[in-house]
């Protein structure tokens, strides 16, 4: 097990999930995460779907890259991660039909997620299989965290229900909770997004990016004609 | 052993061309297409091997799916039905002739695919824009339909309706009473609209709602529609009205429009006829 978990293992897996999150710092993979967290269940399939697609495209691309022609090096890792994109969808339609329903294009779309091609980018190509493979793992488990957290929040305020189960008992069927739709429209998770990157930041303000210029004052009476 | 060692020699002449080419500049042109190759057939074989292996499964699922969703809009649907077992032994599929109404019985009723045909041009029939209602234009020119009998006689008639809400084109099952006229339930199974607005034409609340309900007016128009918000029971005419879904004004109309399609002459109305005048027991 030492020897599995090293320094560099630990580093991999533990990074991605508050340091340097896929989601909320470098902000990647949002059009997925907006548009399954409306439900619980839904999210925890895609969170799997997307960290074992990111693991083993990884590991391959990684496995080959001393032999990836560097002008069709694109080509190549998009043809590894479309194949393992596909063989996802297929497993999910044959063993979680229901769940495979209501992700509909979202499993297909993993392929463009710009985590995937991220990683295999700027870690597989220049890093062992198993370590590739460690990073998949925790940078998938990074997105995970972001895509729980905000189902979290959209589920329960929105339907008042947690994996479909009540938790909170609506008005309509005799309870006290009214729900709130906009929990349920993809704009909410933008806002649960934005308050957890401002959440990080207030807590590792190291997150924080340099601002790029400065806005100078102009002194009076130099502005333009309005 | 001669068969063996061919093989090896095989193997061995392959791993000599293998190297041969790995050892190549990574930006050569041989080796660029003998890589971009192998990964293509690689992944070829795996995609391909994983949809082959899995496909009775997902038609399995599929079906299954579908049965479950016939039995839900029957009412015959319980925690612990067996679907199958149930599909079997309480539903009927018949095969309807849009246009004369009459059964269709020199086809496969169980192969038959509605969906599949109304997308062929050999098996469908354009609608034109004025009588699209559905916005869906083109129909099958048969539909599957099905049917709860008890002792012979009809207790259930199954429809399979679609028409466009929103964003999507909505699928589902609405049944009726023998009579033709008084529905029983309604079932939509594919659709994409809002979900916690359009897409609450599954909540099981208000499809409670349709049960009831008349579809044709005194002088055989479908009248049955949604309206903006909740039915007054008291008001003549109430038999002929659903709630409209909240907020979504869109979806709701799409539903009226479908149920107004499905039931006119265009649909339904001349296989219900029939029905209703006895021609179409068996």
């Amino acid at each position: 097990m030492s020897a599995i978990l090293t320094s560099e293992t630990k580093k991999v897996l533990t990074t991605p999930l508050v340091n340097n999150n896929p989601i909320t710092l470098q902000v990647l993979g949002i059009c997925s995460a907006l548009a399954v967290t409306s439900q619980m269940s839904t999210s925890l399939i895609m969170a799997l779907a997307l960290t074992s697609v990111t693991a083993c495209s990884s590991a391959a691309i990684s496995a080959i890259r001393n032999h990836i022609p560097s002008s069709i090096r694109i080509i190549v890792q998009m043809i590894i991660i479309a194949s393992l994109v596909i063989v996802v969808d297929q497993i999910l339609k044959a063993f979680a039909y229901e769940i495979s329903k209501q992700l509909s294009v979202f499993v297909g779309l993993i392929i463009t997620n710009c985590i995937v091609m991220g990683r295999a980018e700027a870690y597989a190509m220049k890093n062992p299989p198993l370590a590739s493979f460690m990073d998949g793992i925790g940078n998938g488990l990074g997105y995970s965290l972001i895509l729980v957290l905000v189902a979290f929040f959209r589920e329960t305020l929105g339907s008042g229900k947690l994996l479909g189960i009540e938790v909170f008992q609506l008005a309509k069927d005799g309870g006290w909770y009214d729900p709130n739709g906009l929990m349920l429209l993809p704009p909410s998770a933008f806002f649960i997004i934005g308050l957890l990157i401002w959440a990080i930041r207030q807590w590792k303000p190291e997150q924080n990016e340099q601002p790029d210029f400065k806005i100078m004052s102009i002194a009076h009476g130099e502005g333009g004609h309005h | 052993m001669p068969n063996a060692v061919k093989k090896c020699e095989h193997y061995e002449k392959f791993k000599v061309y293998r190297d041969k080419i790995l050892a190549l500049h990574n930006d050569s042109l041989e080796k660029t297409i003998a890589i971009a190759l192998s990964l293509c057939l690689l992944c070829a074989v795996l995609v391909s091997f994983a949809a082959v292996a899995l496909k009775p499964l997902q038609i399995g699922n599929k079906e299954l799916d579908m049965k479950k969703n016939i039995l839900d809009v029957a009412g015959l649907l319980d925690a612990d039905t067996d679907i199958n077992q149930a599909f079997d032994e309480r539903i009927e599929a018949k095969l309807v002739d849009i246009e004369t109404g009459d059964y269709v019985e020199n086809m496969d009723v169980a192969a038959y695919d509605q969906r599949k045909a109304a997308k062929d041009p050999a098996q469908r029939l354009a609608i034109p824009s004025e009588k699209d209602i559905a916005s869906i234009r083109a129909k099958a020119k048969i539909a599957k339909i099905y049917l709860v009998k008890k002792d012979d006689v009809i207790q259930s008639i199954i429809l399979p309706v679609h028409g466009y809400g929103l964003w999507s084109t909505m699928y589902g099952f609405l049944s009726l009473a023998a009579d033709g006229q008084t529905v029983q339930s309604i079932n939509f199974y594919d659709q994409a609209e809002t979900p916690g607005l359009g897409g609450e034409v599954v909540n099981p609340n208000w499809r409670a709602l349709w049960n009831g309900k008349k579809v044709y007016s005194e002088s055989g128009e479908p009248v049955l529609r949604l309206i903006k918000g909740v039915v007054d029971t008291s008001k003549p005419g109430s038999e002929y009205q659903v709630d409209g879904l909240a907020g979504a004004t869109l979806t709701s109309n799409g539903v009226t429009n479908l149920i107004r399609y499905w039931m006119s002459n265009e649909g339904f109305a001349p296989y219900l006829n029939k029905v209703r005048a006895g021609e179409n027991q068996s």
